[in-house]
């Protein structure tokens, strides 16, 4: 059997994608990498198209090495890895509606984010006009004389992004969940074909504004890695610190957001004040709470003052005094870990098939962060440990952003000890030829993958940004059943998936 | 949890002072303003959000003003579940073409007399995703708009500031 790194060297090498090499590959060698995706012998990062080719990015569990793959598609047709590795299903129609490339033996041919309201079809390529009067769905069906449905949304009950859910219930028990997204859709893709690096780097940081640093840190590595531009080691460290506490105020955020959808608004009430002391605390450090456009190619837009600090050790003071009593609260908190454990179950399969990133993945088992593999700077130079709750449901999802926390908290200690003085920034210049680079970043959510290409006059030509949540609402479909409707705002919180990341 | 409850007793609240109301603000609402409806609704407004496209980041912060140390029910506004209930829309986003219907159907399910507030560079302009072929752009070109609320995001103090303004007008 030939193992998927050998599949994938078996193309001509593309224009030399950094860090990692490009293949290109004809029909029989990319069903085979779909064949051995389904088989579970690599993960797939990404899978998506520029207009001309269709990309897939795959981490070989053999080797633990990331490859790229393409192939060209003249007729405007490729073969769907999507009948081999469910996982691509959404991904190839999210690229059939943008770039009108057809997955050949993609078994669901439903459009995506593509509702029939943009006037046009298929945007990213020649597009043509078409009524904007939208398109009818049709939802999978589900049958049976006790069985109803319930529609929820776009227009959720709380402050929550837009989206919509169906529910097929019996009586209060979800028999099916199936979701529709793309009410967000912004046309992030074509905005960036052509903007200049400080315009993508703009967009980049809102694809998704709870991720606002990650992605912005997975776009500037992904530019820097294709103009092989070293980046000052103070801006290094001071990037890690910016994701560090991003990662803080979400899990915060969450774990209260979570307990307060089990109706415990203490826990609520003194996360949200945690939160909010983070989020001043970046603002006095970097100018802006939720840290928007500090991250930028090259390295980074605000250094740390003094009084940053000075910000940032008494929120370690204070954080420090205070998690062992949260940790406390939820654990000895019976009647709210009545409706959490064992909620939302979702099995350790799905999450490794689906290659989960994120609390989600980790509470099922599998152990990935982008931080240690393929790994980045400066956390090569750190110590640090994972989530280590496994039980799949509601409470392990909680249980690993305590852990996460926990984590994070002696990260920023150690960046604040450690921290290199020197430049913050060095200029990104183009370098007269066309060139790839790609990234792959732990983001609160999981991990982000961004693919750009540049031209010769240091522009975007292409950028993609792929969200965690593209593997994460598909398993939210399956851990819902058999749980009751009840739950659902549980379960849906303790994932905490990206709409208008996904929907890009 | 017992001591968690006993602290909340015992210690001074979070809650930071009020701010005073943002005059530029106050100047656009005086014309978009009735008495007579301010007279029936007295000085309490329920609030409907509604993400039309927005990043998410708007919600961030516009969640922050439920917080401990804002603390927006105190001003006697409230967010509600439904439009129905809603003397107030608050929306976000540059209006994505695939938002726009359930845009004008939440507002069109709000009763009268109601009041728009635009919150964000998205939702007065499109900001960084104006001109975009699934975006609309600002939320005046969909529904009437009475408020603006500047910034990307706006800070919790910003919205609170802008808010005020809405009820003491």
């Amino acid at each position: 059997m030939m193992s998927l790194r050998e599949t994938m060297l078996r193309g001509r090498e593309a224009r030399a994608c950094r860090p990692w090499p490009r293949h290109v590959v004809d029909h029989s060698v990319w069903l085979r990498a779909a064949r051995e995706l389904g088989k579970g012998r690599g993960d797939m990062l990404g899978l998506w198209s520029d207009g001309a080719e269709v990309h897939m990015a795959i981490l070989d569990h053999e080797t633990s090495q990331i490859g790229l793959l393409s192939i060209d598609c003249p007729e405007g047709r490729f073969p769907s890895v999507a009948h081999l590795h469910p996982p691509a299903m959404r991904l190839e129609r999210a690229i059939g509606d943008i770039y009108g490339l057809a997955a050949q033996g993609l078994p669901d041919r439903r459009r995506w984010l593509d509702h029939g309201r943009w006037g046009l079809r298929h945007p990213g390529r020649s597009s043509e006009n078409s009524e904007p009067s939208g398109d009818a769905y049709a939802f999978l069906p589900a049958e049976g004389a006790p069985l109803h449905q319930i529609p929820v949304g776009p227009v959720h009950a709380g402050i929550i992004e837009p989206g919509h859910f169906r529910f097929s219930a019996n009586g209060e028990t979800v028999v099916r969940l199936e979701e529709r997204l793309g009410y967000v859709h912004k046309g992030i893709e074509r905005l960036m074909a052509g903007a200049t690096l400080e315009r993508a780097a703009r967009l980049a940081g809102r694809v998704s504004g709870d991720s606002t640093v990650a992605y912005a840190l997975a776009f500037a590595r992904a530019v820097e890695a294709a103009l092989e531009m070293e980046v000052p080691r103070r801006a290094v460290w001071l990037r890690a610190l910016m994701a560090e506490l991003e990662r803080l105020a979400n899990h915060f955020g969450d774990i209260g957001a979570i307990c307060n959808d089990a109706s415990f608004s203490l826990m609520h009430a003194h996360c949200g004040v945690m939160r909010e002391h983070i989020l001043r605390a970046a603002q006095v450090c970097f100018g802006h709470r939720l840290m928007m456009d500090r991250i930028v190619p090259g390295g980074v837009a605000a250094d740390l003052s003094e009084e940053g600090v000075e910000a940032l050790r008494a929120f370690l003071k204070t954080a420090e005094r205070l998690v062992p009593n949260f940790v406390r609260l939820y654990g000895d908190t019976t009647s709210l870990q009545d409706r959490t454990v064992g909620a939302g179950f979702v099995r350790p399969e799905l999450a490794r098939q689906y290659a989960c990133g994120g609390f989600v993945g980790r509470a099922s088992g599998r152990a990935f962060d982008a931080r240690r593999l393929p790994g980045y700077a400066p956390y090569d130079e750190l110590n640090f440990k994972f989530g280590a709750s496994t039980t799949g449901d509601v409470d392990g999802r909680i249980w690993v952003r305590f852990d996460e926390i926990r984590a994070s908290l002696p990260l920023i200690e150690q960046i604040l000890d450690r921290l290199p003085s020197g430049e913050i920034r060095a200029e990104a210049s183009s370098c007269g030829e066309t060139r790839e680079g790609a990234a792959l970043v732990e983001g609160f959510r999981g991990d982000i993958f961004v693919w750009a290409k540049l031209g010769a006059s240091g522009v975007v030509e292409r950028c993609h940004l792929r969200d965690p949540s593209w593997f994460q609402w598909p398993l939210l479909e399956a851990a819902i059943e058999g749980n009751i409707v009840a739950d659902f705002p549980l379960c849906n919180k303790s994932f905490n998936c990206s709409y208008s990341g996904h929907d890009l | 949890m017992r001591k968690f409850l006993f602290q909340g007793l015992l210690r001074n609240p979070l809650t930071e002072a009020a701010p005073s109301p943002d005059q530029d603000a106050l100047a656009e609402l005086g014309a978009s303003l009735a008495r007579a409806s301010r007279r029936r609704l007295g000085r309490s407004l329920s609030i409907r959000e509604v993400d039309a496209g927005s990043c998410n980041g708007c919600e961030l912060e516009i969640h922050a003003l439920g917080n401990a140390i804002y603390d927006i029910e105190r001003f006697g506004l409230r967010f509600v579940a439904s439009p129905r209930h809603a003397d107030v829309l608050l929306v976000t986003g540059p209006v994505t073409k695939n938002m726009r219907e359930a845009l004008e159907r939440t507002y069109n399910a709000t009763p009268d007399p109601k009041w728009v507030v635009a919150v964000g560079d998205c939702a007065l302009n499109g900001g960084v995703f104006a001109g975009s072929y699934a975006c609309v752009g600002a939320v005046a070109e969909v529904i009437p708009v009475d408020l603006h609320i500047k910034g990307c995001p706006p800070d919790p103090m910003a919205l609170l500031k802008g808010l005020i303004a809405l009820v003491e007008a």
